[in-house]
């Protein structure tokens, strides 16, 4: 029994080995520092692992997208800047709404979320690396490719153009013909299966590899809302799959789910649909209160006021959020005594809502204001979100809802939710951790100008659309007549649409500038007490030298008491070796090997982008596809003599 | 936190793996099972938003012959013990036992997907004739395709036990094989349920 296991250590184990502990500048840091380290030159490009790696790259993905949107949005504000405008057709009309809504959602505004995640995650909680790095790899490669095959549809003239919720029967075989329309659904593949990868990476790498000391109880409240982030995408996404599968297999292989003359119905994609898609608005939205919770408190000087109502009120949200999906289906015939059930709940999860307002404000109202460009960004949250929750809940009543659906009124409505609640926060973050991601800080002059126009901007495009609605336009129309009063607000919106783009432009122009030329940041500009300030910035290949043990909330702000360990030694220093914690306290568990840059997740991404775009083409590709698609799943599982003689050496049993 | 000579906590002496909740792989593997989990309710919660909205069920088939599925739910159900056996042989780190478990339960899989051929053949419908005959392919689609990969998973880690390299975390992997072996199992009875007796029972 002591030593039952087929191969013998090979090599390396009588050698003395370097174990962490000493601090930077040392031999065994220098050792960290490469043993950590992606691979360097051409072909080292496609094999990353290192979360840092794959989070920047994500991120600069996601914010590509962003900008591609929001060019989209442009060209319609343009077409819409004046009646009976010819600019852009019809059919390129719909195109455009379509691209814009699906880009939005689903290649920027979820993902950019859970890519700060896993760039940020680690360094917070005190680890050296995501859990499965190779997914996290993985899911960057299939994002990218689901997204790039999107817009080359466009390019081509069959970029989908049933709206961003793609409603049967419009997206059906009868009515959309031609494969814009498989398009969309298979991107829905491509990303929600990122995010889902994406989900298990994070809720790992929470629950097992926080810094010992780093109680669920200590955990960070950014930490918190992408826990309950990624247990919704769990539960939510799968619809979303599954409604757009059963899409297209009624498309290409004519299957009847939504066809009502074989027995299929309409709504019930309606149902699949919001499902997933009302639990999404808050998959935006709960990760910029997280945001809120990270920058608050530094900005205020003090720790956060009320951290287990905020925790609370967090996952209280994510369970009311599954429960609000009808409200979109107000205009269906929808028994009434259901509606009301749905009313009740959409007004219900306010409640929650407001309680982590008024722990912000108290956090800020008791603290010693320190007015930089985030905390302007969080403080524009509070102004626009509170309005877009004040819509929210005129919409959630049948009768307001009926009057107004459809009409411009919602697109006001959920510019304010989404873009308050998650795009200000988003900027906010990147203003607040950019000197962490780059090792430089932004300008503050470039911030202020940026921020502001965004705010004007913002709320010049978006609040006449509000009067719009209420005067009767209809949303996703490509142009309308002189005389029906709406010229004036129109060309105002566009007016602030393009002051918001050139706000946004500013903050681009900022994060270029600075990270080339920006006055270099130290590990702690802005005083804040999360984990993330305790490490350099930009951080080393490693994270920490020495990880550190956790006493506090705020561990910067609570240094260990005399005598105690602050940090963690023992861990290889010359083979990437993590230390795993337990779940709930956090008490060192044990140690495991991990992987090392790969090759084979880029090539497991492009052999799957070959079987979904294939299966748009042909049913048979998931046939074929799936032997493409395991082989190099098998070469990515199948262990190397070298790595398991490595792990043999520093083998222990239990 | 930057003084050289505080105390650490040395985990030098700590195990390079350990099997159950104490390792991440399960948690990942237990995130796979939540997601795998709800499109399957979600596929049962379909086939009955289709039934409520259809006066006559199973629409205009004849619902699917009992024999193969019931077969086949014994078949799985049996496929347990083995499945069971491998699992504990992994956590004595028994070689021998977890290259004898693994050939029985691959063999066992290939009875059930064998016999799931003959499932869809004894279905009574095409997934072309109309809302209950997609919804029935699709839930017996999906459950076979775990099935399958599932398979195909065992018999890579198979292989890999007769030609190593082996380490300590391989037989976690066994551990956690068998735990997602047990779900495509567990999942199977409600859907056998669905499918064979939602077409008949009421």
């Amino acid at each position: 029994m002591d030593r039952p296991l087929v191969e013998p250590p090979a090599r390396g184990s009588d050698a003395p080995r370097l174990k962490d502990g000493p601090p930077p500048g040392s031999a065994e840091a220098r050792a960290l520092d490469e043993t950590w380290a992606d691979p360097p030159g051409f072909f080292g490009w496609f094999c990353p692992v290192n979360h840092k790696t794959i989070a920047k790259r994500f991120i600069v993905t996601t914010l590509a997208f962003f900008a591609a949107g929001g060019l989209l949005a442009a060209v319609m504000r343009a077409q819409l800047s004046r009646p009976e405008n010819n600019l852009v057709g019809p059919d390129m009309y719909n195109q455009l709404f379509t691209m814009h809504g699906t880009t939005m959602m689903f290649l920027f505004a979820v993902p950019v979320m859970q890519t700060v995640a896993t760039y940020m995650l680690p360094l917070m909680l005190g680890t050296r690396n995501v859990a499965f790095p190779r997914m996290n790899a993985y899911a960057y490669w299939i994002f990218l490719f689901g997204g790039l095959m999107l817009y080359i549809a466009f390019f081509f003239n069959t970029g989908p153009d049933a709206g961003w919720f793609a409603y049967v029967p419009l997206s059906g075989p009868q009515f959309a013909p031609g494969k814009r329309v498989d398009f969309w659904a298979q991107m829905i593949t491509f990303t929600e299966m990122s995010a889902l990868v994406e989900a298990i990476v994070i809720i790992t790498t929470i629950f097992k590899f926080r810094a010992p000391g780093m109680t669920l109880n200590r955990l960070p409240l950014f930490a918190w809302s992408m826990l309950v982030t990624s247990f919704m995408v769990l539960f939510a996404m799968p619809a979303v799959m599954l409604a757009s599968t059963a899409l297209i297999m009624d498309r290409l292989i004519g299957t009847h789910f939504y066809n009502p003359a074989e027995g299929g119905d309409a709504l019930l994609w309606q149902h699949l649909f919001w499902f997933f898609g009302h639990p999404e608005v808050y998959l935006i939205f709960i990760p910029g209160l997280g945001f809120l919770s990270a920058i608050i408190p530094t900005f205020a000087r003090r720790p956060i006021f009320g951290y287990t109502a905020m925790v609370l009120s967090l996952i209280a949200t994510a369970f009311l959020s599954f429960g609000l999906w009808v409200h979109h289906m107000f205009a269906t015939n929808l028994p009434e005594l259901g509606k009301g059930f749905f009313t009740a709940v959409s007004m219900l999860i306010a409640i929650p809502s407001a309680i982590q307002i008024y722990c912000w404000l108290a956090t800020l109202w008791t603290g010693r204001l320190n007015l930089k460009t985030p905390l302007l960004f969080v403080l524009a949250f509070f102004f626009i979100l509170v309005l877009g929750g004040m819509t929210g809940l005129m919409l959630a009543s049948v009768p307001l809802d009926l009057q107004v659906h459809d009409t411009y009124f919602v697109v006001a409505h959920l510019h304010y939710v989404l873009i308050g609640g998650a795009v200000f926060p988003l900027f906010g973050a990147f203003y607040y951790w950019f000197p962490k991601f780059s090792g430089r800080m932004m300008s503050e002059g470039l911030g202020r100008w940026s921020f502001w126009l965004m705010f004007i901007g913002f709320n010049l495009a978006f609040f006449p659309m509000h009067l719009l609605g209420l005067h009767g336009m209809p949303r996703r129309v490509y142009t309308y007549q002189a005389g029906m009063g709406w010229d004036n607000l129109n060309l105002a919106s566009t007016i602030g649409a393009y002051t918001l783009a050139l706000g946004i432009f500013l903050s681009l122009v900022n994060a270029i500038r600075s990270a080339r030329s920006g006055e270099p940041a130290p590990a702690d500009p802005w005083g804040g007490g999360t984990l993330e300030w305790a490490t350099a910035s930009p951080p080393a290949t490693c994270n920490f030298h020495r990880v550190p043990v956790v006493y506090g909330r705020d561990p910067v702000w609570e240094p260990p008491p005399p005598g105690a360990p602050a940090y963690v030694s023992g861990l290889a220093a010359d083979s990437r070796e993590q230390l795993v914690t337990t779940v709930l306290d956090a008490l060192p568990d044990h140690r495991i090997s991990y992987p090392t840059p790969s090759p084979w997740p880029f090539l497991s991404a492009v052999a799957t982008t070959i079987l979904f775009v294939g299966s748009i083409f042909t049913p048979w590709a998931i046939v074929w596809g799936s032997v493409i698609v395991a082989v190099p799943l098998v070469g990515w599982f199948w262990p190397t003599r070298r790595e398991a003689a490595e792990h043999m050496a520093l083998e222990k049993q239990p | 936190m930057n003084d050289a000579r505080a105390p650490s906590i040395d985990v030098s002496g700590l195990p390079s793996f350990a099997f159950s909740h104490r390792s991440p792989m399960w948690w990942g593997t237990l995130g796979m099972m939540a997601i795998e989990g709800t499109v399957f309710a979600l596929t049962v919660a379909t086939y009955f938003y289709l039934r409520s909205h259809s006066d006559t069920w199973p629409m205009t088939a004849r619902p699917p012959d009992l024999l193969w599925g019931t077969l086949n739910t014994a078949i799985m159900l049996l496929s347990a013990v083995p499945n069971h056996l491998a699992k504990r042989a992994g956590e004595r780190y028994d070689v021998p036992g977890v290259r004898l478990w693994i050939i029985v339960g691959l063999v066992f899989g290939l009875a059930f997907i064998a016999v799931r051929v003959m499932e869809f053949a004894a279905l009574n419908v095409r997934w072309d004739s109309n809302a209950y005959g997609s919804v029935v392919w699709t839930l017996l689609g999906l459950h076979t395709v775990h099935m399958v990969t599932d398979w195909a998973d065992t018999l890579v880690l198979g292989v890999l036990f007769f030609t190593g390299p082996l380490e300590g975390k391989r037989f976690v992997d066994v551990s956690e094989n068998s735990m997602y072996w047990y779900f495509v199992v567990w999942t199977w009875l409600p859907i056998y349920l669905v499918i064979y007796w939602g077409a008949r029972a009421l």
